[in-house]
């Protein structure tokens, strides 16, 4: 009996086992076939480049679509995607693009100025619901006509007088409108595809599977198995298709960091999303030329609500900003290549960043006596509300640690992360774990944030002054000028401090040697078109 | 035996009432919703989302509406997934999770039972020894922990099968033996105790005083009673390796339901969170129900009343 049953298991798991022994990986066979296998962070919710919001799904869709306006590989500025060229007019409210002729779909129709009219049509229209249609707001009455004011779409800022051309008429001069430009919700979509199957407004139009789903972009999709693996293959109509290296690209989506680096192991990525932070010290030591460390135009920072006692006055939340040792935080906690926050805007060329934030414990604890809680003392209870996951309770602790040296006590609290949001939104936290990406490479993507009626700002906190730089840097359409009027408007928020600004974040992910053409880019966006694999 | 049936099934439409109405309002009254996230949603644009999910509704009409749908089988669109509808992502997942469950059940049944029926028969000997360890270990030694080690051995360090994944028949060789070992041990350890406490019957003695051989013993007259605690196990435990592990998806990254049922919570996809516990309600249920009815047979002191 017993060896029948062991022969019975033995023949059961037959089937199973492949021959035992070491295969080709998917790496190698994808250096050899020009196949890139990349990591994402979590699964898609959609492929729709209108509905889509999370960066995983941006850097599936930047394979599958092309705006006006792409990116460059190396530096991420602005080069032109099926726009040839465009000019601006001199008041800088009016854009004319030139759209290539040979731009094509994925089904070899030409890609026109209509598409690109109906697919901003399409997102401000209010039964798609599209979470980023406030991105477009930027053009004039798009507001209006999305909350209804306006009935007459052609009042809007968007104009096709011919299939080659578009006119954006703008509400403010805009001269970051290139790098806004290549964000998906501004990517054409070929409408008559929609309309097919489901309609071009509705939420619920099935057109994003393999079968009815039409692209202009460099790739095509060719599978989804969602939760698994999107295939895209290499589209032999996009127009660029001669420069186009890479035939395939595979993503797979991976919750979990720690298995995506066991994939990696095991060969079957050429690139991560991430790596998990006990694992960096390992790869610096024996694999530096894997581990991938680069900015990534992201804040990590504590808000803090100004209509609680003691936090309402700003020499309280200056003393608790300048109590952070934010050296010792990103040295011994992150551990990822970050660096400590000065300011709330990340680095970012041209961008003349005000005097910024340093450890200063005596002046804090001076600022904190001088707001009539020496050493803490009568200051009301303050928690840092945090959600649990990743390294968001340590640095909350080494930051009680830090604010005891002034006397201030905190608790600290936390909580799954909709639930925190939701107490966000009611103002209910004294001090609350918070970080912003940036949408587009300029500095009015983080600084409005805090504008007087954002609906990001969640502080209590606005300024009127503030809100006048703003507008004023908004009026301004020489960049060098309109920079420095952010800047002081930045000068601002740093005085007043509703937010305390920790550290910059850093994308760590592990590439293969063969992968060429990735650079570092600070929206992590990278154009596939320019990579390719090699050994 | 058929009227029996006939009046458990009846009661299961009350129980999947009950549980359809407070899983539709405890999701409801978790703070957060289905559009929170760390970049907040314009108040205009969160009016017309909720405008085309029938959230402005009251709630008591929003369940009315609910309960006519799921009447008709339609468990509504999801929140997170635009385009998607419960019925389809259920429709995509849930064969990728019974057929890792399917495997693993397999794998612990062959195991269990072999390994328990051994050690009872060959008690105190270093057979039993060692099987009863094995069994102690499988319980003690989470999935979170075998799983990645099976990783590091046979998909990294050998090669043989890749690290994650559900596509070759060799992906499947990993996840199922990490959750099948699970299971094996609980088996392992039920047949162990069942078979002991039946070998020591008077009715044992006799077969064994007319002469019969040891296997028939153990086949024929043994194991019929010695199996009845698994079968109570295997009830709820079958529903629950059927319906997908979070931690093995997790681990091995397989599209199963297990994943989707978890992180719907955590997005607040409300119909998703619906779609899924009723499902598993149903599965639970149902097995229950087939346990019941194998007990019945198998022990001759029970009857369908």
């Amino acid at each position: 009996m017993t060896r029948c049953g062991f022969l019975c298991f033995l023949c059961f798991l037959w089937p199973f086992l492949p021959g035992c022994k070491k295969r080709e990986t998917d790496v190698a066979r994808g250096i050899r076939k020009e196949v890139l296998h990349r990591g994402l962070a979590a699964d898609l919710s959609s492929l729709d480049p209108h509905l889509i919001t999370t960066l995983p799904e941006i850097n599936v869709a930047s394979a599958l679509f092309e705006g006006l306006v792409a990116e460059d590989p190396v530096d991420g500025h602005p080069v032109p995607g099926v726009a040839e060229r465009w000019e601006t007019s001199p008041d800088g409210l009016t854009w004319t693009f030139h759209l290539r002729a040979n731009a094509k779909w994925s089904n070899g129709e030409p890609v026109t100025a209509q598409d690109f009219a109906g697919s901003i049509k399409r997102v401000l229209t209010k039964s798609l619901a599209a979470d980023n249609a406030a991105m477009l707001f930027v053009l004039a009455n798009a507001e209006s006509w999305y909350q209804g004011g306006l009935t007459d779409f052609t009042q809007v800022g968007v104009a096709a007088p011919d299939a080659h051309t578009l006119g954006l008429t703008l509400a403010h001069p805009a001269p970051y409108l290139p790098t806004l430009l290549s964000h998906p919700i501004w990517y054409p979509v070929y409408l008559p595809a929609l309309e097919k199957n489901g309609g071009a407004t509705s939420r619920d139009a099935k057109w994003t599977d393999p079968a009815t789903f039409v692209g202009n972009g460099p790739f095509v999709l060719k599978a989804n198995r969602r939760g698994q693996v999107i295939i895209t293959d290499k589209s032999p109509s996009y127009w660029d298709a001669a420069n186009v290296r890479l035939n395939s690209i595979h993503f797979y989506p991976a919750e979990d960091r720690e298995s995506e680096e066991r994939a990696f192991r095991a060969g079957q990525l050429h690139l991560t999303e991430a790596l998990p932070v006990g694992k960096v010290d390992s790869y610096r030591r024996d694999h530096p030329e894997m581990l991938k460390i680069s900015p990534f135009l992201d804040t990590y920072f504590y808000r803090l609500n100004t209509t609680r006692p003691g936090l309402a006055d700003p020499r309280v939340r200056r003393a608790l900003a300048r109590a952070i040792d934010r050296r010792a935080i990103v040295e011994k906690i992150t551990r990822g290549g970050q660096s400590p926050a000065t300011t709330f805007v990340p680095a970012l060329p041209g961008y003349p960043a005000p005097g910024g934030l340093v450890e200063d414990v005596a002046e804090a604890a001076r600022l904190l006596a001088a707001a009539g809680f020496p050493e803490g003392q009568g200051l009301p209870p303050l928690d840092i509300l945090i959600n649990n996951s990743g390294n968001h309770r340590i640095i909350a602790e080494a930051v009680q640690q830090m604010w005891r040296r002034i006397g201030v006590r905190v608790e600290i609290n936390n909580m799954e992360m909709s639930t925190l949001l939701a107490k966000r939104r009611a103002l209910d936290y004294s001090v609350l774990r918070s970080e912003w990406v940036a949408d587009f490479t300029d500095p009015k993507s983080f600084l409005d944030v805090f504008r007087g009626g954002s609906n990001n700002n969640h502080t209590g906190w606005n300024s009127l002054a503030y809100d006048a730089a703003l507008r004023e840097a908004d009026r301004t359409s020489d960049p060098a000028a309109r920079l420095k009027r952010l800047a002081s408007a930045e000068a601002i928020l740093l005085e007043e401090m509703p937010i305390i600004p920790i550290y910059y974040f850093t994308t760590v992910r592990l590439v293969h040697p063969s992968v060429r053409g990735w650079h570092p880019l600070p929206l992590d966006r990278h154009p596939y078109k320019h990579v390719w694999l090699e050994n | 035996m058929f009227r029996f049936v006939v009046r458990r099934l009846l009661q299961v439409i009350p129980v999947l009432f009950v549980i359809v109405t407070a899983t539709f309002f405890m999701v409801r009254f978790v703070p957060g919703g289905p559009f929170t996230a760390e970049k907040t949603i314009p108040p205009e644009i969160l009016k017309n989302l909720e405008a085309h999910y029938g959230l402005d509704q009251p709630l008591w009409r929003q369940y009315l509406t609910y309960l006519g749908s799921i009447a008709r089988g339609d468990l509504g669109p999801s929140f997170k997934y635009p385009n998607r509808t419960v019925n389809e992502i259920i429709g995509d997942k849930l064969p990728v999770s019974l057929e890792l469950g399917a495997l693993a059940l397999v794998i612990a049944l062959a195991l269990g039972l072999t390994l328990g029926v051994l050690a009872a028969v060959r008690r105190n000997t270093w057979l039993d020894y060692l099987a009863s360890s094995a069994g102690l270990l499988g319980m003690c030694v989470p999935t979170f922990v075998l799983g990645p080690l099976l990783v590091l051995f046979f998909g990294i360090h050998l090669g043989w099968v890749n690290a994650s994944g559900w596509d070759s028949p060799a992906d499947r060789v990993l996840p199922a033996l990490t959750l099948g070992f699970v299971y094996a041990a609980y088996i392992m350890r039920l047949t162990r105790g069942g078979m002991l406490e039946v070998l020591n019957q008077d009715f044992i003695r006799t077969a064994r005083a007319k002469g019969a051989s040891e296997s028939r013993i153990v086949f024929r007259h043994a194991l019929r009673g010695g199996l009845l605690p698994v079968i109570a196990f295997l009830g709820p435990g079958i529903a629950g390796i059927l319906t997908g592990s979070f931690v093995i998806e997790t681990i091995f990254q397989i599209p199963g339901l297990g994943r989707e049922f978890v992180n719907s919570a955590f997005n607040r996809d409300y119909t998703l969170v619906l779609g899924t516990v009723i499902l598993y309600a149903t599965l639970i249920v149902g097995c229950n129900l087939v346990v019941d009815v194998v007990q019945v047979w198998l022990n001759p002191r029970l009857k369908f009343e």
